[in-house]
């Protein structure tokens, strides 16, 4: 599963310019690409008959605090007719929102809620964007690296730190 | 009544009411189907063929109302602090708590923004079973030790009765 | 705990129906863990399901980041407990990307061993627990007293029941104890009989079959649209198995089938586990015949203990090392990762940004439970009455501590 096999040639023409390949990456084509060109590049990816994109395996939120843009997402996709694997990232700024890919692949629905609930990040469009994991008061986003791993002191929470104004994004 | 049919001829026994409530209720120790993490599957298998808790009067129920017995199975989240007490509450008096497993018992290795730092913050514990998870043999000799609990307690008079306030010296 | 909360009552000529919304769990036997689902119901039809999730959310992620790679192994183990070993390969094959090592091939053989059983292990507990969500209490009495025997090996080879831990960076933390190779074939030879009880149990049972035949049917391009792996895609007659498509450790040595279904109900995605576990008996089988003697831990001391624990009294080398590795822990170089295996549950990757120190900067776990779940939510599957939820949700064996983490 090496990046020379993906004809990825085509994605780079068709885009001109705005979707960049991730020469860093090694177990796995990556293409850089910006979020307002996401939803066209994954329908390209899924409905071109060579490559046939039509399995999302993961969207995964990471946050780069304090580079900027900080935050980032990846999509692993997977193409089941060919065997092939490809990494999509798509770098945000703060404060984060990208589109979402809901209609594109249904099962992004409670990946993107995921993305919502640990990270903040805002997905345009998203048919039900809630908190998953956590309760709906939670106050800030857990997996933000400025968010103390024992969350904030109350009174069930006697371990956690004491809350600075503008701490953990709220 | 194997061992006692024809054994004794008609006669008065004598023990005290505390005894024989007190081995009533330790005879059917029924706890709640009550799982949330991995130690439920001990508890499962500690239920099932094997190790056979049935043998001890501990009857699986599904319902709180109907339960004597909460095995706090696995880790205790801040979203699910709620609930649980919710269920302790539900369940009729007598009613006991066994905290199976070292997230029930302190958190464990889950210091975390979203974990409960041990079940005793929420309801009273009888029991602590160590272990991650413990093994079901440990859950088995947790029952022993509350039967053992509940033969020493005592009913009918729990409390040395108060001195009443004498109406002249106040 | 069942809860119904009226939502509209209307008068019709027929009589009178009532629209109501239903609290199932997050404690009730039959949600496997703490679950929440509210259903609004139309009388017994299911109009819709929304699942509350979360509540075993243990913040596993966001501690990978404080941990260092070889505290990690036990996190892994306790987010799909039925199979922990299969976790921890799974991780251990993302740390060992990014480092460019291999496991020795008797550690690899090990590790396959391992993940089989414990694939055997998950499948066992979910083939009995379905048909007793549905009304057969016998058949999880037989599967628990069968999985009793693969949590013994488990004990022999790991000394712990559940959650063995056993993987290292680099591969096993012992060697197989004597005498084991024979407990294990030994225990082929007796499981693969079991594995007919379970069927003819249940295979001409009419009422068991009435629950889950034709009962949330989930058509092929459904399944790959809803994310779905593992064996609750192969039931849906999709050709995909990651042990064979994308082979990793020595799976490409082995013989075995993909076992596939067509109509992808119920009763396919419990067949099809069943089964996958006579697969995972000859791919055991297999493993033992081949296991070569030899290492079963990489030779970098660096990177692992050393193998030989009288060199920590003699060679101060060797101590300094051990140290370090012991208080520290070992560097990963920077880069990123996604590693996928077929775990009993399905696709279960793990994709590791390092940042070249001694703590992952970002490890995400993409839990094939957490996906499988998702299907409950659609409306493509045909699952119409309470009832059916019930099955449908057996069937897609979700495990509470891998969807929350």
């Amino acid at each position: 599963m090496m990046a020379s096999e993906v004809p990825l040639a085509k994605v780079l023409e068709r885009f001109g310019g705005k979707v960049e390949l991730d020469e860093t990456a090694t177990d796995m084509p990556c293409l850089l690409v910006p979020p307002e060109d996401l939803v066209e590049l994954c329908l390209f990816l899924r409905d071109d008959a060579e490559l046939q994109f039509n399995f999302l395996s993961d969207i995964c939120g990471v946050d780069f605090h304090p580079e900027i843009p900080r935050f980032m997402l990846v999509y692993h996709l997977v193409s089941i007719p060919n065997h092939w694997r490809l990494r999509l990232k798509c770098r945000l700024f703060d404060p984060p929102a990208a589109p979402t890919i809901t209609p594109v692949w249904t099962t992004a629905n409670w990946h993107e809620r995921e993305a919502y609930d640990m990270y903040g990040i805002i997905f345009d469009g998203h048919p039900d964007l809630r908190r998953l994991y956590m309760w709906d008061e939670f106050d800030g986003f857990p997996m933000r690296r400025d968010f103390p791993l024992r969350g904030y002191k109350d009174n069930y929470n006697p371990l956690g730190a004491t809350r600075r104004d503008g701490g953990g994004g709220a | 009544m194997g061992v006692l049919t024809n054994r004794f001829q008609d006669s008065v026994f004598f023990t005290t009411s505390d005894n024989i409530i007190n081995w009533s209720r330790k005879s059917s120790l029924w706890p709640q189907t009550f799982g949330i993490a991995c130690c439920a599957i001990e508890m499962i298998s500690a239920g099932c063929s094997r190790y056979d808790l049935d043998r001890f009067g501990v009857v699986f129920r599904p319902s709180p109302r109907q339960s004597d017995v909460m095995i706090v199975a696995g880790t205790v989240t801040r979203k699910m602090a709620p609930i649980v007490r919710r269920l302790y509450d539900q369940m009729a008096e007598p009613r006991y708590v066994i905290a199976m497993g070292t997230c029930a018992i302190s958190g464990g290795v889950y210091n975390t923004y979203a974990v409960v730092q041990g079940v005793d913050c929420i309801i009273p514990v009888d029991i602590h079973v160590a272990g991650c998870p413990p093994r079901p043999e440990a859950l088995l000799h947790g029952f022993l030790q509350l039967q053992d609990k509940i033969t020493g307690t005592r009913v009918l008079r729990a409390e040395e009765p108060e001195t009443l306030p004498s109406p002249e010296g106040a | 705990m069942t809860e119904v909360t009226t939502l509209q009552e209307t008068k019709t000529g027929s009589g009178y129906a009532r629209e109501v919304l239903m609290n199932l769990g997050p404690q009730h036997p039959s949600t496997h863990g703490v679950l929440r689902l509210l259903l609004q119901m139309d009388g017994e039809i299911v109009e819709r399901i929304e699942p509350h999730i979360g509540l075993l959310h243990r913040g596993t992620e966001k501690l990978f980041e404080s941990f260092t790679y070889t505290q990690i192994f036990p996190l892994t183990d306790r987010l799909d407990y039925l199979c922990p070993p299969s976790n921890n390969l799974g991780y251990a094959l993302a740390v060992e990307a990014l480092l460019g090592i291999e496991a020795p091939i008797r550690a690899q053989y090990i590790r396959v061993i391992m993940a089989e059983l414990a694939r055997i292990s998950g499948h066992l507990l979910i083939t009995g627990a379905l048909p007793m969500d549905v009304g057969a209490m016998t058949s999880l009495l037989y599967t628990m007293r069968d999985r009793e025997m693969v949590l013994d090996l488990m004990e022999m080879i790991s000394g712990v029941r559940m959650h063995t831990s056993f993987v290292r960076v680099g591969g096993v933390r012992e060697d197989l104890p004597e005498g084991c190779e024979a407990r294990i074939l030994e225990f082929c030879d007796i499981f693969a009989d079991r594995i007919l009880d379970y069927e003819t149990l249940l295979k001409n049972n009419r009422i068991f079959l009435a629950r889950v035949e034709n009962i949330g049917n989930i058509a092929a391009e459904d399944a790959i649209a809803l994310g779905l792996t593992g064996p609750n895609l192969r039931a849906s007659g999709v050709d995909w198995d990651l042990r064979r498509d994308a082979p990793y450790e020595i799976y490409d040595r082995l013989e075995f089938n993909v076992i596939t279904r067509k109509d992808g109900d119920c009763y396919d995605r419990w067949k099809c586990r069943l089964d996958e576990m006579r697969e995972s008996l000859r791919m055991i089988r297999q493993c033992v015949e081949q296991m070569p003697k030899g290492d079963f831990l990489v030779d970098d001391p660096k990177i692992a203990f050393p193998v030989d624990k009288d060199l920590l009294a003699h060679s101060m080398e060797t101590h300094i090392h051990h140290f370090e590795l012991a208080a520290y822990g070992f560097k990963v170089p920077k880069g990123e990762v996604y590693t996928a295996i077929e775990a009993p549950k399905g696709e279960l990757g793990y994709y590791l940004i390092s940042d070249g120190s001694e703590k992952p900067f970002r490890l995400k776990v993409r839990s094939p439970s957490f996906v499988n779940l998702q299907a409950l939510t659609e409306r493509t599957t045909n699952v119409k009455y309470l009832a059916d939820v019930i099955a449908m949700l057996g069937s897609l064996d979700p495990v509470m501590g891998e969807v929350d983490k």
